[in-house]
C-alpha cells in the first residue's frame, strides 16, 4: 500500500523488541494513523528469533512487511539485524545494537557466527548506523534502559517527530514515577545522539 | 490472573485477535469459558480470566473444556471455550454429539490454527471441522472482525441452536489492530430444560436428531447467501477474481486493490448465488484460504472453473509477496508479460547461523537430558512441551514426538512391539506434569494394567511451560491464580498401578542422583516413574541461586560444560592439540554470563579440573564442591 510506513524490528526472545515496537504502535496510533503490529515469534521465550512487524497509515491491510519493503530496520543483535536486512527497501536504514548474543549451537561448534556482522551489511550496501546501547544503558546507571536507548535511536527515522515517540515512553513510565521518568529521557536522548553521531556522511 | 477494571465502551484499543475475542465474549454476557492453553490460542482464557461477572478455568485437555461449555450452555448460559487446531482433535469426540443436541446457551468454540507452524507439531485446517460437524464457521481477517465476530457468534449460535466455530489463525491471534469495542450486556442463563429425547444421545434420539441437523445446514446456506458476513466487492481490475477468507483477504486486497472479492466472514456452509455472480465478474476464478484446497475442491465440485492450490502454497502462511508474483505468473500465460517485483537491498536472506528455540538458562530439564544424552541403549519417547526441546543440540535425546500425551503409548508400544535387534534397549518416556494430566495419565494406567517394561520422567515443573507459565493442578492454583487443590504426582501415580517402590522424587540438578536413578529403574524389569521437583524458571516459585564463574587460569579447555547445553556458557577461544597418544583434541575454554547465570550448579559437575566457582568480588573467589 501506498503511505504505509514499515518498521521492522529484530531480536532475540527476552530483549525488549516486542514491547518497543508495542511503544512505536503507540506512538504512530497518536498521530492518527490506522496500525497494524504483528510478531513471528515462535518459541522466542526459549532464546530463538524474534521479529515484530510494524505497519501503520492511513489504512493498513496485510499485516506482514515484504522482504524488500521495509522503511526503518531497529536490530537488537548483529547478526539478527544482518538476517534480517533483506527486509529493507534500498537506500532504507538499519539503526543496530552492536550486542553479539551467541546462541549455543555456535558454541557447540556446529555453526559459525559471522566476524563482524555490521561489516558486513555495510558491504552489502546497506545503510548501517551501530552503537552498543548496554554501554549507553550501563552508563546511565541501569542496563534496563537499553530498551529506550533503542527507541530513541530510531526517533529520527520515524514519520513524525521525536517528541511523540519520547511522550508515549513518558507515559509508560509516569507511574514508576518522576526519577525513572527522567532517567527514560536521558537513555532516550543518548540513544539520538548516538544514532546521530553513527550516520554516515 | 487478578480482575482488572475493562476498558470503557467506545475505546479504540490496540488488541491483538485474541484480546478481541476475549473483550466480546465478556461483553456477550458469557457466564462460563474454559480452554487448555497451546500457542496461538493461550491469551484468550488468559485474558478472559481478568474480566469481571464470569467464570474462566484452565481446563485439564480440551475436551474437558467443551464438555465444560456444553454443560453451562445447556443450562442456558452464554458458553465459550477456546484452543489450538491440535486442542480441536482432542475436543473432536464432544463436538461431533453437541452438533446433534443442539446449543441452547449460545456456545461458541474459537480454534486457533497455527499456520506457519511456530509452535506445534502439525499444521491442520481446523475447517474441515465444520463440514465434518455440520456446524458454521466464522473466519475474521483482523481483530476488529474478530471482535465483531466473536458478538455476532453467539447470536447465531443461539438463533439457529448451533455450535459456532470461529475461526482464527495466528495471524489473527497475535495481530494487533485498532479495534471499537462496546459495552457488556448482561445474559442470564434460562434455565435448563429436560428433554431426553435431546439431551440423551442414545442410537434412537440421535437418529432423530440427524435430519434436524441436516435441515439446520440448509437454512445456514440460504444465510450464507444473506449474511452481510459474506461480501461481494466488485471491482474495476477484471483480469482475476477471488474467493477468500480470514487473513488471506488483506494479502489478496494488498496484493490486488482493485480486483472483485468475495470475503467470507462466514465461510460454511459458503454463499452459492454470491459465488455464481463472482465468477460473472472475471474469466478467471483463484481462490486464496489457508492450508488446504478445501474452498477449492467444494466450488468445484459444484461446476466452477477455479484456480488454487494448483499454482498456491499448501503449507504455511500466505502473504502479499507470495500471492502477488503466484497470480501474475498464472495470469502471464494468458496475457502480457508482469512487471518484475520490487527488489530490495539485498536480493536475498544472507545465510547464517540458525538460533533454534532452546532451554533457559538454569531450567530443570536440562540435567534430565544431558543425563540422558550420557546414557547408552535408551529408546525415548518424548511429549509436547519445553521438554520437547530436548530433542535439539547437544543432548539429541528424543526418539519421538507425536501428541500431548502419547509418550505413554508408544513407549509402551516400543515395548510390545520390539524385536530381537530391540531386546537389550531400555524403554523411556518423557513427559511434563501438565502434558501427564492433559492425556498422559490413561496412557501410565494403559502400561501399568498391562504389565509394560517402561521408565517413566515425570518432569514436573509445576507449570504449563511452553505457552508461558499458566496455571496447572499440579501448582495448586487456578485460572486466576487463587488457591486450588494440588495435586500429588506420587499418589496420583501409586493410584494408577506404579509400584511404590518405583516411584522416586528427585532433585534434577544433582546430576549424580539422576544419573544412578535412571540407570537403576532402567535396569529393572517394571514400570518406573521417576518425578523430578524443581520449577520452571520462568515462574514465581523459581529463586535464583549465586552465579559461578569459569577461572580463566583454571579452565583445560575440555568442553564438558559446553555440552550441558546452557546458554549462558560461552567459548571465548578455541585450541587443536596432540596428546601423548597422537590423538587429535579441540578444546574450547569457556567463560559463565553473569548476567545470564542463575546458578543451579550444573556445569559444576561435569567440570574436570574445578574451574568453575560461585561469582564473588575479586580477592574472594569461594571453591565448590560439585554438588
Amino acid at each position: 500500500m501506498p503511505n504505509t510506513t514499515n518498521i521492522l524490528v529484530c531480536g532475540i526472545g527476552g530483549q525488549g523488541v516486542m514491547t518497543a515496537t508495542e511503544i512505536l504502535s503507540e506512538a504512530a496510533i497518536a498521530e492518527g494513523h490506522d496500525v497494524k503490529k504483528t510478531e513471528v515469534a515462535g518459541m522466542s521465550q526459549r532464546g530463538g528469533v524474534v521479529t515484530s512487524h510494524l505497519r501503520f497509515g492511513p489504512k493498513v491491510l496485510s499485516p506482514q512487511i515484504a522482504p524488500g519493503t521495509a522503511d526503518v530496520l531497529l536490530g537488537f543483535e548483529a547478526a539478527e539485524a544482518l538476517r534480517w536486512s533483506h527486509y529493507l527497501k534500498p537506500g532504507a536504514m538499519a539503526l543496530v545494537n552492536d550486542a553479539r548474543l551467541v546462541p549455543p549451537v555456535v558454541e557447540l561448534g556446529l555453526f559459525k557466527y559471522p566476524d563482524d556482522p555490521i561489516g558486513e551489511m555495510k558491504s552489502r550496501g546497506v545503510r548501517t548506523v551501530s552503537f552498543d546501547a548496554a554501554t549507553i544503558a550501563r552508563d546511565l546507571g541501569d542496563l534496563r534502559l537499553g530498551n529506550t536507548v533503542m527507541l530513541g535511536a530510531i526517533a529520527d527515522q520515524l514519520p513524525f517527530s521525536a517528541e511523540v515517540l519520547l511522550d508515549c515512553i513518558v507515559k509508560r513510565f509516569a507511574r514508576k514515577g518522576e526519577q525513572v521518568v527522567e532517567m527514560n529521557r536521558k537513555a532516550f536522548a543518548a540513544g539520538r545522539e548516538a544514532a546521530q553521531a553513527a550516520v554516515p556522511a | 490472573m487478578a480482575a482488572v477494571m475493562p476498558a470503557p465502551a467506545a475505546s479504540r484499543l490496540l488488541m491483538s485477535g485474541n484480546e478481541a475475542v476475549s473483550r466480546a465474549v465478556w461483553e456477550s454476557g458469557t457466564k462460563v469459558c474454559a480452554g487448555y492453553p497451546g500457542t496461538p490460542a493461550t491469551e484468550m482464557l488468559e485474558q478472559l480470566s481478568t474480566y469481571p461477572d464470569l467464570y474462566t478455568e484452565w481446563s485439564v485437555n480440551e475436551k474437558v473444556s467443551l464438555e465444560v461449555a456444553i454443560g453451562a450452555s445447556m443450562m442456558g448460559a452464554r458458553a465459550f471455550c477456546a484452543m489450538k487446531h491440535v486442542g480441536l482433535n482432542v475436543a473432536a469426540d464432544p463436538l461431533m454429539t453437541v452438533t446433534l443436541t443442539g446449543a441452547e446457551g449460545g456456545l461458541v468454540i474459537a480454534v486457533a490454527d497455527d499456520v506457519g507452524m511456530s509452535s506445534s507439531q502439525n499444521e491442520q485446517d481446523s475447517r474441515f471441522y465444520a463440514r465434518f460437524a455440520h456446524v458454521p464457521i466464522l473466519e475474521p481477517a483482523d481483530s476488529q472482525e474478530a471482535y465483531d465476530m466473536a458478538r455476532y457468534a453467539f447470536e447465531l449460535s443461539e438463533e439457529y441452536q448451533v455450535p459456532v466455530i470461529l475461526r482464527l489463525t495466528a495471524r489473527i491471534c497475535h495481530v494487533k489492530g485498532l479495534v471499537k469495542v462496546g459495552e457488556r450486556v448482561a445474559h442470564p442463563p434460562k434455565g435448563f430444560t429436560k428433554n431426553a429425547e435431546r439431551w440423551v444421545m442414545v442410537p434412537g434420539h440421535a437418529k432423530r436428531r440427524i435430519p434436524l441437523m441436516l435441515a439446520r445446514e440448509q437454512e445456514l446456506k440460504r444465510l450464507s447467501d444473506k449474511t452481510p458476513l459474506n461480501v461481494l466487492e466488485p471491482g474495476s481490475d477484471r483480469r482475476v477474481a477471488f474467493v477468500t477468507s480470514g487473513p488471506a483477504y488483506m494479502h489478496v486486497r494488498e496484493s490486488f486493490p482493485d480486483a472483485p472479492v468475495l470475503k467470507l466472514g462466514l465461510s460454511y456452509p459458503w454463499p452459492l448465488e454470491k459465488v455464481a455472480a463472482l465468477a460473472e465478474m472475471a474469466d478467471t476464478l483463484v481462490v486464496v484460504e489457508e492450508v488446504e484446497p478445501l474452498l477449492e475442491t467444494e466450488l468445484k465440485a459444484a461446476g466452477f472453473s477455479v484456480h488454487g492450490k494448483d499454482f498456491l502454497p499448501r503449507i504455511g502462511e500466505l502473504a502479499p509477496e507470495v500471492l502477488a508474483p503466484a497470480v501474475e505468473k498464472l495470469l502471464r500465460k494468458e496475457s502480457a508479460p508482469a512487471p518484475e517485483a520490487a527488489q530490495g537491498v539485498l536480493a536475498n536472506a544472507p545465510p547464517l547461523f540458525p538460533r533454534p528455540p532452546t532451554l533457559c538458562a538454569s531450567c530443570p530439564h536440562m540435567g534430565i537430558y544431558y543425563t540422558l544424552s550420557q546414557l547408552k541403549n535408551l529408546t525415548i519417547a518424548g511429549d509436547i512441551g519445553c521438554y520437547t526441546l530436548g530433542a535439539g543440540h547437544p543432548w539429541n535425546s528424543l526418539d519421538s514426538t507425536i501428541c500431548m500425551g502419547a509418550s505413554m503409548g508408544v513407549a509402551l508400544g516400543m515395548d510390545k512391539g520390539r524385536g530381537e535387534a530391540d531386546k537389550n534397549k531400555k524403554i523411556l518416556a518423557v513427559i511434563g506434569d501438565s502434558t501427564f494430566m492433559h492425556m498422559g495419565m490413561q496412557g501410565l494406567l494403559d502400561i501399568t494394567w498391562n504389565r509394560g517394561n517402561v521408565t517413566i520422567l515425570l518432569l514436573d515443573n509445576g507449570t504449563v511451560g511452553m505457552t508461558g507459565g499458566q496455571n496447572t493442578p499440579a501448582n495448586g492454583r487456578d485460572i486466576r491464580g487463587q488457591s486450588a487443590p494440588r495435586i500429588d504426582f506420587p499418589r496420583l501415580v501409586e493410584a494408577l498401578g506404579v509400584k511404590k517402590e518405583r516411584i522416586h522424587v528427585i532433585d534434577p540438578y544433582q546430576l549424580p542422583v539422576l544419573f544412578k536413578t535412571v540407570r537403576d529403574e532402567t535396569k529393572i524389569d517394571d514400570v518406573s516413574v521417576i518425578i523430578t521437583n524443581r520449577p520452571c524458571v520462568l515462574i514465581e516459585e523459581f529463586k535464583p541461586f549465586r552465579p559461578y564463574v569459569v577461572q580463566e587460569e583454571k579452565c583445560t579447555g575440555c568442553g564438558n560444560c559446553v555440552e550441558v547445553g546452557c546458554p549462558a556458557i560461552h567459548v571465548t577461544r578455541r585450541d587443536r592439540v596432540v596428546k601423548a597418544s597422537g590423538k587429535e583434541v579441540d578444546l574450547a575454554f569457556t567463560r559463565i554470563d553473569s548476567v545470564a547465570c542463575t546458578g543451579c550448579g550444573l556445569c559444576v559437575q561435569p567440570c574436570a579440573p574445578e574451574a568453575i566457582v560461585h561469582f564473588a568480588p575479586a580477592g574472594q573467589v569461594i571453591p565448590v564442591v560439585p554438588a
